[in-house]
């Protein structure tokens, strides 16, 4: 083997590239990861963009992170400390507040200060979520098998699902095939009566998806966020000590351990493709690197079009990509404080603000935000998720200042005439006039603004349309359609070229889980 | 945070141990003094006042009140007497417990429902169709439980009902001293006692006739370390810990149906039909396949298994609630859930769940111990419950 060929060559230093190089590193595959900023982490990233202040800059929490990512790869060893994020207030319009706190007792009297009934139906709920997310997980540390194939390991994976599903109780079945086909806002109906609490819990439906609460289908993205919480044993949920680049950089740290080189600023101009087969990659500066592994860490769309090049893809595959949808909705607001914003629902500094802080007060609330984004203009009065790193890792700001995150919804990629530099500082202005609704003293405090659209996120990080998840997590473009039919398992048809980033099975968050599918496949020890 | 309860006032003044815990989403006090120990002597020797305003207490009213809870429990509710107080577990559609309580009936379309979990769901999804009104009167309602050989001396001063015609498991309104209450003759403790049902708003006023009027009976404010070690003495059951809510189960294997609970007496087929009829029914036909049994550990053997230590035997003096396994022929076949040292039998005693072939009493098991860091089986039988059992209680 001549020197300079690598075993695989990883597309890409997001979480995903760099969990899939870890996992070849050690197995002994002879591996490196090329990033074409100056950082790796891709959208999970912390800078000091103010002097003194850190952003988490796109993702902000650790909610799915794999548990066996984390111990394989020794995270916590690597400089992974996940601390946690007790609670969720929702501030309502009228002064008063509904807030979700951790503990059983609490909770349960703050939940019945709106609905005895939902104080009730609340543990049932989170039970039956509890048993569903057991019953989708599986399929969370699988390569999707597919259901047109005859091969023996897609039969076999099946056969797992099959026998998965046969036990489940006949209750459980039902609940699954409602939250496959609902809407989050229709299901929650079944439940609960407090517009705060449907709010709230329907917008973990909508995160990341150009959907409403009330568009069918995002029932099932409910799930997926409980998934992170039947791990809550574990405690993979919460705030990464350092922000959210903390993580990849734990996961960087642990793929150079294991032997991976990691270059930065060596940005891939397109994957070599000789006789059908990707044999390595050609940088930006000339440079080419060979490899007989290429693993592309990119969304499908810019592995496929932009870097292989249409005319190596078969036409049905080109297609399928052109129409998965990425359709970025969100944008994030990050801001340095001089103090802490003061809630008029509950001032002063208290528990409140370590934890999550929803704008959600209906469902209303939400779809109204959506319709605005379903013709093309963003929500002037968006769905927020705000937290205070600060508050939970005083490190992140100076002492005795802030720094906010806040994630906002919608902010539609495809805006009515563009995202020009004023738009985007005209949604940055909604998103604080709504939240200063709230938070009344939050416009005198604020030092620093940063206002990322997906059209910045798109540009900075390269994700298409700026879709955080890399494609959006719909139920006709998950499981053995993620991305493409017949291509969902990390394979591509291009002979040694693989995926492995959000766009692939099981889909986004800072979860990890398809940089290890991808290179379990690459290693031949895939299961399903 | 946590609530507290009507008496708080009170008893949070009387708390020099500063040992509370949570019942309910409420602090209360797990034992008022240094040690539960006089306190627990109190429910036996002489009266043991004890704040229960913790439980759920619903008040279901309308001419189809009955019926609702007729739907809803396996116990006939029509049956029962005005004035008259239920002990019942209530079911899902499989016959699994999913809560137990008390129905009292107040009126003739009147009762008053407590429970250990809330419940007013599950009383508002079976009146579906019905006409009656359900009201949570937890908060608003407090509750004592007077208990005690004392119990009823001590009310009588303060009422001029007279409690000696009140039987086992009946109610009356009353006034003590001018203000209004219901008192129970009920209880979660297996001796002679009185349960007071209150508004919230009266709570002190009580509290402090009762303690006045009781001192020179031995009146003793008793926490739940005291309550626990006279319900086991008393065989009686907790949620949570004895068994697990079928509403809260995981798996089908932490559910109990009410014969696998010993409550088979409460389960009557002749109603034509209540939630989970049909699989109790069945379960009847075929017989239970668990028991909830009282195991007595063997003295010598604990003496046995620590003399081989070199210690003197040890007993937990303090009530334990944890899983602990139960042998037999030296495999395990199931597992105790609370236990304790009787300071009144002189006994070990432990409420267990075991297979049926293992539940006749005088059947030998072991139970798990351990003795100076090391698990060793103890020899153990299982006998009839209530381990304690007074005439007092019912006369």
């Amino acid at each position: 083997m001549a020197n300079n060929t690598y075993d695989a060559i990883v597309i890409g230093g997001g979480h995903n590239g760099l969990v899939c190089a870890a996992y070849l590193a050690r197995a002994g595959r002879r591996v490196v990861v090329l990033e074409r900023r100056e950082r790796v982490g891709g959208a999970a990233v912390s800078e000091q963009v103010f002097p003194g202040f850190t952003y988490s800059v796109f993702s902000y929490v650790v909610s799915l992170l794999r548990p066996e990512i984390i111990r394989d790869l020794e995270l916590p060893r690597h400089g992974l400390h996940v601390l946690p994020l007790e609670s969720t207030l929702t501030p309502l319009a009228n002064g008063d507040y509904l807030a979700q706190w951790n503990d059983h007792d609490q909770n349960r009297r703050e939940l019945a200060r709106h609905s005895l009934r939902d104080a009730e139906a609340y543990d049932e709920f989170g039970r039956l979520m509890h048993q569903m997310a057991r019953a989708v997980k599986p399929f969370l540390g699988m390569a999707p098998p597919d259901p047109a194939s005859l091969a023996p390991r897609d039969l076999a994976g099946l056969a797992r699902v099959a026998r998965h599903f046969r036990g489940l109780h006949r209750g459980q079945f039902h609940a699954l095939h409602k939250l496959l086909t609902m809407s989050a806002a229709d299901y929650l109906d079944e439940w609960f009566e407090s517009e705060a609490l449907k709010g709230t819990k329907s917008a973990s439906g909508i995160i990341g998806t150009l959907l409403g609460p009330r568009s069918p289908g995002t029932a099932y993205v409910l799930l997926h966020h409980y998934m992170g919480e039947l791990d809550g044993v574990f405690r993979a949920w919460g705030f990464a000590k350092g922000g959210n680049g903390s993580v990849s950089a734990a996961i960087a740290a642990s793929a150079r351990a294991l032997g991976a080189e990691i270059r930065t600023e060596a940005p891939v101009a397109r994957v070599l493709v000789e006789n059908g087969r990707a044999t390595g990659v050609a940088l930006e500066s000339g440079e080419e690197i060979r490899g007989t592994r290429i693993v592309s860490g990119l969304d499908p769309r810019r592995t496929f079009l932009d870097l292989v090049g249409a005319c190596h893809v078969p036409g049905e595959l080109v297609e399928a990509v052109r129409r998965f949808r990425f359709r970025g909705a969100s944008a994030k607001v990050n801001l340095a404080l001089g103090a802490l914003p003061d809630f008029t629902c509950m001032p002063g500094r208290g528990p409140h603000l370590r934890g999550a802080i929803s704008i959600s007060p209906s469902v209303d609330y939400l779809e109204r935000a959506y319709d605005e984004a379903k013709y093309g203009e963003f929500s002037r009065r968006p769905y927020m998720d705000v937290v205070i790193p600060s508050m939970i890792d005083p490190a992140m700001a100076p002492p005795g200042k802030h720094v906010m995150s806040i994630f906002a919804q919608y902010a539609p990629y495809r805006l009515n005439g563009g995202w020009t530099g004023a738009r985007r500082e005209a949604f940055g202005d909604a998103v604080i006039d709504t939240l200063s609704e709230y938070a009344p003293n939050l416009k005198s405090i604020i030092l620093h603004r940063q206002v990322l659209t997906p059209a910045d996120i798109e540009r900075t990080v390269g994700l298409a349309e700026g879709n955080i998840f890399q494609g959006e997590l719909s139920l006709q473009q998950m499981f053995s359609l993620r991305p493409a039919p017949a291509w969902a398992k990390y394979r591509t048809p291009v002979d040694g070229l693989f995926m492995c980033g959000s766009g692939t099975h099981p889909g986004g968050g800072v979860m990890g889980a398809p940089g290890r599918l991808a290179a379990l496949t690459i290693l031949g020890r895939a299961s399903g | 945070m946590l609530k507290t309860t009507p008496f708080h006032a009170r008893t949070a003044a009387l708390c020099v141990s500063h040992a509370w815990r949570r019942w309910a989403g409420y602090v209360v006090a797990s034992a008022y003094e240094l040690s539960h120990e006089r306190e627990y002597h109190a429910i036996r020797s002489a009266a043991a006042l004890i704040d229960v305003s913790p439980l759920y207490k619903y008040l279901v009213t309308g001419a189809d009140s009955a019926r609702l809870l007729d739907r809803m429990v396996p116990r006939s509710v029509a049956r029962a007497a005005i004035g008259q107080v239920l002990y019942t577990p209530w079911c899902d559609a499989a016959g699994k417990v999913l809560d137990d309580g008390t129905i009292a009936r107040l009126g003739e379309t009147e009762f008053r429902v407590t429970s250990a979990e809330p419940s007013l769901r599950w009383l508002e999804a079976n009146a579906t169709g019905l006409e009656v009104a359900i009201a949570d009167a937890s908060d608003a309602t407090a509750a004592l439980a007077l208990q005690g050989p004392n119990a009823r001396a001590i009310l009588q001063e303060l009422t001029d009902v007279d409690l000696a015609s009140l039987k086992y498991f009946r109610l009356t309104a009353a006034r003590l001293r001018r203000i209004p209450v219901t008192i129970s003759r009920t209880g979660y403790t297996g001796d002679l006692g009185y349960e007071i049902w209150l508004d919230a708003g009266d709570a002190l006023a009580v509290w402090d006739a009762l303690v006045e009027a009781g001192t020179h009976y031995g009146i003793t404010p008793a926490g739940m370390l005291a309550l626990d070690v006279a319900r086991i003495e008393a065989g009686l059951m907790l949620l949570d810990v004895d068994y697990v809510s079928a509403r809260k189960a995981l798996i089908e294997s932490q559910t109990s149906t009410p014969y696998e609970l010993d409550l088979g007496w409460t389960v009557d087929l002749g109603k034509e039909a209540f939630v989970g009829r049909d699989a109790l029914a069945a379960e009847a036909e075929r017989g239970a396949a668990w028991r909830f049994v009282g195991i007595e550990v063997d003295w010598d053997s604990l003496e046995r298994l620590h003399a081989e230590a070199g210690l003197a035997p040890r007993v937990p003096s303090a009530p334990w609630r944890t899983s602990v396994p139960i042998y037999a022929r030296s495999n395990q076949v199931g597992y105790a859930t609370s236990g304790v040292w009787s300071p009144l039998l002189k006994k070990y005693i432990a409420l267990a769940h075991v297979p049926t072939r293992w539940a006749a009493p005088g059947t030998p098991v072991d139970l798990e111990v351990t003795v100076e860091h090391q698990r060793k089986r103890a020899a153990a039988r299982v006998v009839k419950k209530p381990f304690f059992d007074p005439e007092r209680k019912h006369a």
